[in-house]
């Protein structure tokens, strides 16, 4: 009986909820796998994927939501064999799933603790509330794989945004699986997308897309092409988070910023009578 | 002319005159291969079409978008705004050409012509008891009547299907012949709601009655049932106005309408009239897209290779 042949895994893109190979069918080689390269089409079919899910998954409910965020926790959790099998550091895989649950508790507690209620000289209930900017493009840091990645996507999703996230370069097999995880956490398709491949191929096209609301530009580590970035997320006037340090320390506890910067405010103002 | 097209084209004017004559004549039609249809117009949808031949194919589904709404929401501003947008569909470009038609209920006729009077934007009507036809002669051509005189220049007529499919073909026939003499100078688009036909074989002797009948245009649908235009229909319909110019000689054009709304849908229509009918049909004299969302796609697709950048829904008009 001849020996059995392992099965051995292609790594694709994330969609839209699906694995696509790149429209453009290339791959490259990333520790023995072939990874998808994305094209810029793909980054389009990314957007509109995105675009589709920001009015389901704005329209949750938080509650709802933290409870997905939790879910993908719960799943990373079981899967912590595997990414310690692509090289993650155990330590680092259990951090981005306490992240993961950190960032879930959130979902419900923000609205209270960014928004509230104004005190203004007339018979009205005045109510300030965030709201989700929409579709959130995002360069994902180098290092670390798994943590920098969770600890970007998660603060975007938590209030009702939808990510397109570009893949750190040098390690994509971890994004993929990390897709692989959200692929089976209840989290609807689309909220979040997943580009591996170059960033100069994908994040151009996603900075200048005018229907792209906001770019979170973190792992990108030339200031020049950074630069270049943000004028062409000027078009539109897209919300953008400038690039962190490279020695930045993503175990820290990383606050409230990155949730509120990809948020708008919604003021409404209520008669209440005599 | 030869003697043969000669008595071909008397045959075939002919056929009307009785039942039996037309029911032969429709029956003795081909049948139509049905996997061999469907994937000639998928290998067609397949084409890949860039750069300027891409822009080129934007224009001109632009000029050929019957820019159409057929709501019982709609009202005389609405409409009004759908006609300035059928002038100018891209206020910040003015090298982006005009559609090709307006497309409306009778009622909103007046409303149109306001807005499209001296512009080379024809004016559609439904008409006949649109959607479902199902109304006394008289009515659908009082109806007709009324829109003309409205102001419409083409009229959208339906077909009688439960005649059809009943097979009363004489019924059919008689009446888009009646329609057509109600529409005077005005083009008549004969819709055959294929989706309610059931077969291939039925589009095409529903399109060969509609084109003996008189009709300037046939038309896929009504947009108002759940299957609406597809590549395959259009492509039994392409071929029907193609061999009915060689053995008549008289060009009628095509309108696929329902379920059209990307770019790209449009593109596929284009290489298939492009490649079943030719270069003749390219022209939005004989070729129109029943469409309202497609526009918009349209101009976005535009917008992209002259800026180079993707464009969003937020900067075009809802409609």
């Amino acid at each position: 009986m001849s020996e059995r042949v392992a099965v051995r895994k292609t790594y694709k893109l994330f969609i839209g909820g699906k694995f696509p190979r790149s429209e453009s069918g290339r791959s490259y080689l990333v520790q023995d796998s072939n990874v998808s390269l994305a094209s810029r089409k793909d980054a389009r079919d990314a957007v509109v994927a995105a675009r589709a899910a920001v009015k389901g998954w704005a329209g949750a409910t938080a509650y709802n939501r933290g409870q997905i965020l939790y879910r993908v926790a719960e799943m990373l959790e079981g899967r912590r064999e595997q990414f310690v099998g692509l090289g993650v550091p155990a330590d680092e895989v259990d951090a981005a799933t306490d992240r993961w649950v950190w960032y879930a508790g959130w979902s419900d507690k923000l609205p209270q603790v960014y928004g509230g209620a104004n005190p203004v000289a007339g018979p009205y209930f005045n109510l300030s509330s965030p709201e989700p900017t929409g579709v959130v493009a995002v360069v994902a840091p180098e290092t670390p794989a798994l943590l920098g990645l969770v600890s970007v996507i998660a603060p975007a999703i938590v209030t009702g945004n939808t990510v397109v996230v570009a893949a750190s370069p040098s390690a994509p097999l971890a994004a993929v699986t990390l897709a692989e995880v959200l692929a089976t956490s209840d989290l609807p398709g689309g909220v979040v997308n997943i580009l591996t491949g170059r960033l100069s191929e994908t994040v151009p096209t996603l900075a200048a897309h005018m229907d792209v609301n906001a770019i979170d530009l973190t792992g990108v580590t030339d200031p020049e092409v950074a630069a270049d970035l943000e004028v062409k997320a000027a078009e539109n006037l897209k919300r953008v988070l400038r690039p962190v340090p490279t020695d930045h320390d993503w175990s820290a506890d990383p606050g409230l910023t990155r949730m509120t910067a990809l948020l708008e405010t919604k003021t409404v103002w209520h008669p209440k009578g005599a | 002319m030869t003697a043969t097209a000669t008595s071909a084209r008397s045959d075939l004017s002919e056929l009307g005159r009785s039942e039996t004559a037309l029911r032969t004549f429709l029956h003795g039609l081909p049948g139509v291969d049905q996997v061999g249809a469907e994937q000639r117009a998928a290998q067609l949808g397949t084409r890949s079409i860039k750069t300027t031949a891409k822009a080129q194919a934007i224009d001109l589904a632009i000029s050929m978008v019957d820019l159409t709404t057929l709501e019982g929401a709609d009202t005389p501003g609405k409409v009004r705004a759908l006609a300035a947008k059928a002038l100018r569909p891209d206020p910040a470009d003015p090298s982006c050409p005009h559609v090709g038609a307006v497309c409306v209920y009778p009622s909103m006729v007046p409303h149109v012509a306001d807005v499209l009077r001296g512009s080379a934007v024809h004016l559609a009507s439904v008409a006949t008891s649109f959607p479902s036809g199902q109304a006394p002669l008289e009515i659908k051509l009082a109806d007709t009547r009324a829109a003309v005189e409205a102001g419409a220049d083409e009229i959208d007529m339906v077909i009688n299907r439960g005649a059809f499919l009943a097979g009363r073909y004489s019924e059919v026939y008689d009446e888009i012949v009646a329609t057509k003499q109600a529409c005077g100078d005005a083009h008549l688009k004969v819709i055959l709601e294929t989706g309610e036909l059931a077969t291939y074989d039925n589009v095409r002797r529903a399109s060969w009655l509609a084109m003996l009948a008189g009709g300037d245009f046939i038309k896929t649908s009504t947009g108002k049932v759940p299957v609406a235009a597809t590549l395959p229909v259009t492509l039994v319909m392409l071929e029907a106005v193609r061999d009915f110019r060689a053995a008549t000689g008289r060009q009628v054009g095509v309108k696929p309408a329902g379920g059209i709304r990307t770019t790209k849908d449009a593109i596929k229509y284009l290489v298939m009239v492009n490649e079943v009918v030719g270069p003749d049909w390219l022209h939005p004299d004989w070729f129109r897209f029943g469409a309202s969302s497609l526009l918009n796609d349209l101009l976005m697709q535009r917008t992209k290779l002259t800026t180079g950048v993707y464009a969003g829904p937020d900067y075009f008009t809802l409609d």
